[in-house]
């Protein structure tokens, strides 16, 4: 504090920063995403250990052994689903009664903004059927859930079947928390219907009867997709809705139950690397902790487990792949693995909170912590911040040499920024963000009744019409401002929106790390730089190549690459314009909030920035 | 809806006649009954209840004064042995003779229902009640689950519900009886019989409904001598098929509804499903301070209507000293869903204020419903004093309804929690940096800082001029 109150160090300080600014922005760009890609390796990653003490010292022993039952009870389901072609409920009640469940159903309805072309679905209505196991002799004040999402055909019907056969077999003493077996309707619509119900909130504009039946709170829950009798390894989702994870422990506790039964588990579709000593065990927990990125970033739940999160439930996902490796499991491996879980959930006595609910994994075994990735964001952050400071004494004209200022100390009065020409700019580009969150749903009629195009074709394309179109509206509505300063209009409203921008990736990367980093690994460098003079064309092509939008694409690409399923370019615009609608649809159905987020908050911001680079 | 176990604290101190206390009643010492019940979905209840009575010199004093009654409930009780044990020490014949032989607590804890109880009451000896007599009543019911235990099989008895057969009454005990409910619910033929044949049976109205027990008295030497030992066993006729139990008339359901940490709302749904008849129901509801109640968000609807309660007494809380009490007489509208539901907003208590578990959270007691709900049958009142135990539990007010009182079950809320792992850390930490950082920056901000050139330098300086002067050099 004494080296910023003694007016000749900070006279000092502050020549250094402007001086050494371009060097300093760039060194802590590098240093941030250098130190984002160390993230993959062994001195940042640690071993993932178990913390809660309920759930690590304890035994149990797992004694399924009903996978013939659980095939036969799949292939009935899978029957009875051809043959009414929904979902079979008053087989499942009965099946689940049998089994002695507490069973009760649930219809729901919902109308969705606009049909959505990829599950070809819009007025959808349906049934969710879930039976509770009474744990004896106690209250029914906790509960555990095992959840099977069933989609429009007949796939997850394996998962059903033993889930069934699991709850056949859970007729035992020693469960202390209730069990709910639920199967949803519609996959994920179904899953939200079900919570929304279940906790009696209505966030979404879901029709739904009320619940007949509960179990108190629930303390975790496991989502279940299986498709195949085999399966030859165990893919974990751990990413929900809006990039909420859930306790690590949670995954630990499957990781230890993968372990024990020697089952193949692998995180994003890649096997856990075996070598760390080389480069290629990195190099592959490189490829996991970036698709994991990703997918946490794109705010969409990776499964039904994410709509759990929300209420504060933690969850994850199980899905049985079946590829064309040698070695299969059958069902009762995987039911083992279950009953594991869940009888060591059964212990737990408080909610899970021991361990960590911010992370990123590069592999199954290993994590990242809070502590160690934010200095990765906060180097990129800090060239914002840089920036900001360098234009701030330029409009007070700090930093300019001792004598001079020594003599006339600078007038802060006089020289004050014409706040007045800022408003202009930032009204109209939060008007446009506006306008891109609502106009394109609201505008789908009017744009199906005069255009040749569905609807969701409608919301798409509006929506691209408008963001397009905010790039040529003239922002720059205000009168000449003093002649004296001409540079001084563009750099306060540089200065703005480099705050803005700051803040706004600050608050974005608290709570969700990944949309964070990306957005601000792609904006920085092109919001950093730009300015109404030098060469404006390359300044304008780098501010377009890292608007919202095109991160989106790129994210699009980098994904499926690093799934090693490469798109080809048109491939890639088909799937970014369902990404569009889909991002849309979650936000009505679901809550997702990263649609909202681009364009209320950095569209607008990345508006600013555009019209600083065409400030006349 | 098959109630979980739990188990309450309810004293009721009431000083003045008891309840349905009777002039006169017999000076009897002990009174011990076994009642089994077989559900339609093949489990098997069994309800023990014994009473105790003996006189006492305690005088009574004028009309009943309320500033005696007293309301506690213990939400958070995990029953098991530790309760059984000290609840048998209370039994005059212990677990040596009688029907309490039959209670092995291993075989009680493999149940799927257990509920135990202790009730105490005055009792009028004369018509003015002059002078009282204390009624000790303890109860234990138990749900024998077929899945759990039954391997598959649905037929009971004795033996291997408690793996013990009954052998001898009590000594001390002037009624020792045991009652199988035998009604044939479906059409003409029974469901089940039941071994060795009952010498006697007895009718009665339980629940608004006719059932039929076969009797077993243990004082009548007939019934034990033949093989010295009484295992009652239970068949099956036609196994009961797994469909959903019948409903009761009322029942009820509570549950804590929204997400996160800062509000929620508690809802209770009650159920009256009788074709036509609406009743009445109290509901008592006391819920900790910690859940900060508002009570103008008190909703209560019916069939989408609001239902306004005839009578409502509500007692705020005290922060530290007493939990809300919220009382109100509901109509319940007939085959209607009534939904009471009032929000709250969790309270930040201090740290050192949570239990040791904090994260697991915190209960709030059951709501407690008192009805009286009308029968199928008409019953007529009869003497409680010679009447079976089990009547006393529903007693019929007139031939048309009888009362029932239910608990709902206990919720568990969870309260925003510190993280007690560093709780000082951050305390700490955290004033330290504040502190610090807010009178440099509070400085920074609001000064203007203006160099000045002291005209006189001190010692060194004068000093350092000195050599400077001396080497030719400009002084400072």
């Amino acid at each position: 504090m004494g080296l910023l109150s003694d007016p000749v160090r900070r006279r000092a300080l502050a020549r250094l920063v402007l001086r050494l600014n371009a060097p300093l922005c760039v060194l802590s760009y590098v240093a941030g995403i250098a130190w984002f890609l160390a993230l993959a390796f062994p001195p940042l990653t640690q071993r993932t250990y178990m913390s809660e003490n309920a759930m690590g010292s304890t035994m149990v022993e797992e004694q399924f052994a009903g996978g013939d039952r659980a095939r036969s009870l799949a292939r009935d389901f899978a029957a009875h689903r051809r043959k009414s072609g929904a979902l079979p409920v008053a087989w499942l009640e009965r099946t689940m009664r049998s089994v002695g469940l507490e069973v009760y159903t649930q219809s729901f309805s919902r109308k969705l903004p606009f049909p959505d072309e990829t599950h070809e679905r819009y007025m959808v209505s349906g049934i969710n059927v879930y039976g509770i196991l009474r744990a004896p002799r106690a209250a029914s004040t906790e509960s555990l859930v095992l959840t099977v999402p069933c989609g429009p055909d007949s796939t997850n019907s394996q998962a059903v079947g033993l889930m069934l056969a699991l709850a056949a077999h859970s007729g035992q003493i020693y469960w202390a928390k209730d069990i709910i077996f639920l199967v949803t309707e519609h996959d994920l619509l179904g899953t939200e219907a079900w919570l929304e119900a279940y906790h009696d909130v209505n966030i979404t504009g879901m029709q739904s009867s009320p619940l007949q039946g509960r179990a108190g709170a629930i303390q975790a829950a496991v989502a279940l997709e299986l498709s195949s009798d085999v399966v030859t390894s165990l893919d974990v989702a751990v990413e929900g809705l809006n990039g909420q994870l859930p306790n690590l422990d949670l995954l630990n506790l499957f990781q230890t139950f993968c372990q024990k039964g020697g089952l193949l588990c692998t995180l994003q579709g890649k096997l856990q690397p075996q070598d760390w000593t080389s480069i290629d065990g990195p190099l592959q927990s490189v490829q996991t902790l970036l698709l994991m990125v990703l997918q946490q970033a794109s705010g969409r739940p990776h499964g039904a487990h994410g709509l759990f999160l929300r209420y504060r439930v933690e969850a994850l996902t199980l899905r049985g792949i079946n590829s064309f490796r040698q070695y299969k499991y059958d069902l009762v491996a995987v039911g083992k693995a279950l009953e594991g879980m869940f009888r060591k959930l059964n212990h737990l006595l408080e909610r899970l909170h021991q361990s960590f609910f911010f992370y990123l994994l590069p592999a199954l075994s290993r994590f990242v912590s809070i502590g160690l990735y934010m200095p990765a964001a906060g180097f990129l952050l800090l060239v914002l911040g840089l920036k900001a400071l360098e234009l701030w004494m330029q409009l007070h004209e700090a930093g300019v040499g001792p004598e001079e200022a020594g003599e006339n100390p600078p007038h802060p009065l006089t020289q004050g920024v014409g706040l007045a020409s800022l408003v202009a700019p930032l009204l109209v580009s939060q008007a446009m963000g506006l306008a891109l969150y609502i106009l394109p749903v609201l505008g789908q009629h009017v744009a199906t009744q005069h255009f040749p195009v569905a609807e969701a074709e409608a919301v798409v394309l509006t929506l691209l019409a408008i963001y397009a179109a905010g790039l040529a509206l003239p922002h720059n509505t205000h009168r000449v401002v003093s002649t004296q300063a001409p540079d001084r209009g563009w750099m306060a409203l540089k200065l703005v929106a480099l705050i803005y921008l700051a803040l706004q990736l600050a608050c974005i990367t608290l709570t969700n790390f990944s949309l964070g980093f990306l957005l601000a690994a792609s904006m920085v460098p092109a919001a950093a730089i730009t300015k109404p003079s030098g060469p404006r064309a390359l300044y304008a092509a780098l501010l377009v190549l890292t608007s919202p939008a095109a991160t989106l694409l790129g994210s699009l690409f980098l994904w499926r690459e690093l799934q090693e399923a490469p798109l080809s370019l048109t491939e890639g615009w088909q799937l970014f314009l369902a990404t569009l609608a889909q991002g849309v649809l979650e936000h009505h159905t679901y809550g997702a909030l990263l649609f909202p987020l681009l364009a209320l908050g950095l569209y607008p911001c990345w508006l600013l920035f555009w019209n600083v680079l065409f400030w006349k | 809806m098959a109630a979980p176990v739990r188990i309450f604290l309810l004293v009721l101190l009431l000083l003045g006649p008891g309840g349905w206390g009777r002039a006169e009643p017999p000076r009897d010492s002990l009174r011990e009954e076994l009642v089994i019940t077989p559900l339609p979905s093949g489990d098997v209840a069994a309800t023990f209840q014994f009473r105790t009575r003996w006189d006492s010199e305690l005088q009574r004093e004028g009309g009943t004064d309320h500033s005696f009654l007293r309301y506690a409930v213990l939400p958070r009780e995990v029953v098991c042995t530790e309760n059984l044990t000290p609840w048998k020490k209370l039994l005059p014949c212990s677990s040596k003779a009688g029907l309490s032989v039959l209670l092995k607590a291993d075989r009680l804890f493999h149940t799927s229902y257990h509920s135990q109880a202790v009730h105490i009451r005055p009792v009028c000896r004369n018509a003015r009640c002059t002078s009282v007599s204390w009624e000790l009543r303890q109860t234990l019911s138990v749900v024998f689950d077929a899945f759990v235990t039954g391997q598959g099989k649905k037929d009971w008895s004795l033996f291997r519900m408690f793996s013990r057969t009954l052998t001898e009454p009590c000594p001390l005990a002037s009624e020792s009886r045991v009652y199988v409910d035998v009604t044939s619910y479906g059409q003409d033929n029974e469901t089940l019989e039941v071994y060795p044949p009952p010498l006697t049976t007895y009718q009665d109205v339980i629940l608004g409904t006719r059932k039929t027990y076969a009797v077993y008295d243990l004082l009548d030497a007939a019934v034990v001598s033949n093989s010295r030992s009484l295992n009652i066993q239970l068949k099956w006729k036609r196994p009961p098929e797994n469909e959903a139990p019948p409903v009761p008339f009322l029942y009820a359901q509570r549950y804590v509804s929204g997400y996160g940490l800062q509000s929620g709302q508690l809802s209770t749904l009650l159920y009256n499903t009788h074709p036509y008849r609406a009743f009445p129901v109290l509901l008592l509801d006391t819920v900790p301070w910690y859940l900060r109640l508002y009570v103008h968000t008190l909703t209560i609807t019916s069939k989408g209507k609001e239902n306004k309660p005839s009578y409502i007494h509500y007692q705020p809380a005290q922060d530290r000293m007493q939990p809300h009490l919220l009382e109100m007489l509901i109509q319940l509208p007939a085959s209607s869903i009534t939904k009471v539901s009032i929000q709250f907003e969790r309270a930040l208590l201090k740290w050192t204020e949570y239990t040791p578990d904090p994260n697991h959270g915190f209960y709030v007691s059951p709501s407690v419903l008192s009805a009286l709900v009308p029968s199928v049958v008409a019953a007529k009142p009869g003497d409680w004093e010679e009447s079976p135990l089990f009547n006393s539990l529903f007693p019929v007010s007139d031939s048309s309804s009888y009362f029932v009182r239910l608990y709902t079950e206990p919720l568990l809320v969870s309260l925003p929690t510190p993280d007690f792992s560093m709780p000082y850390n951050v305390v700490c930490l955290t004033c330290t940096v504040v502190a610090v950082c807010y009178g440099s920056f509070y400085n920074l901000l609001t000064r203007t800082f203006q160099i000045e050139e002291p005209r006189k330098g001190g010692l060194v300086k004068r000093l350092a001029n000195l050599i400077r002067r001396a080497r030719g050099v400009p002084p400072l």
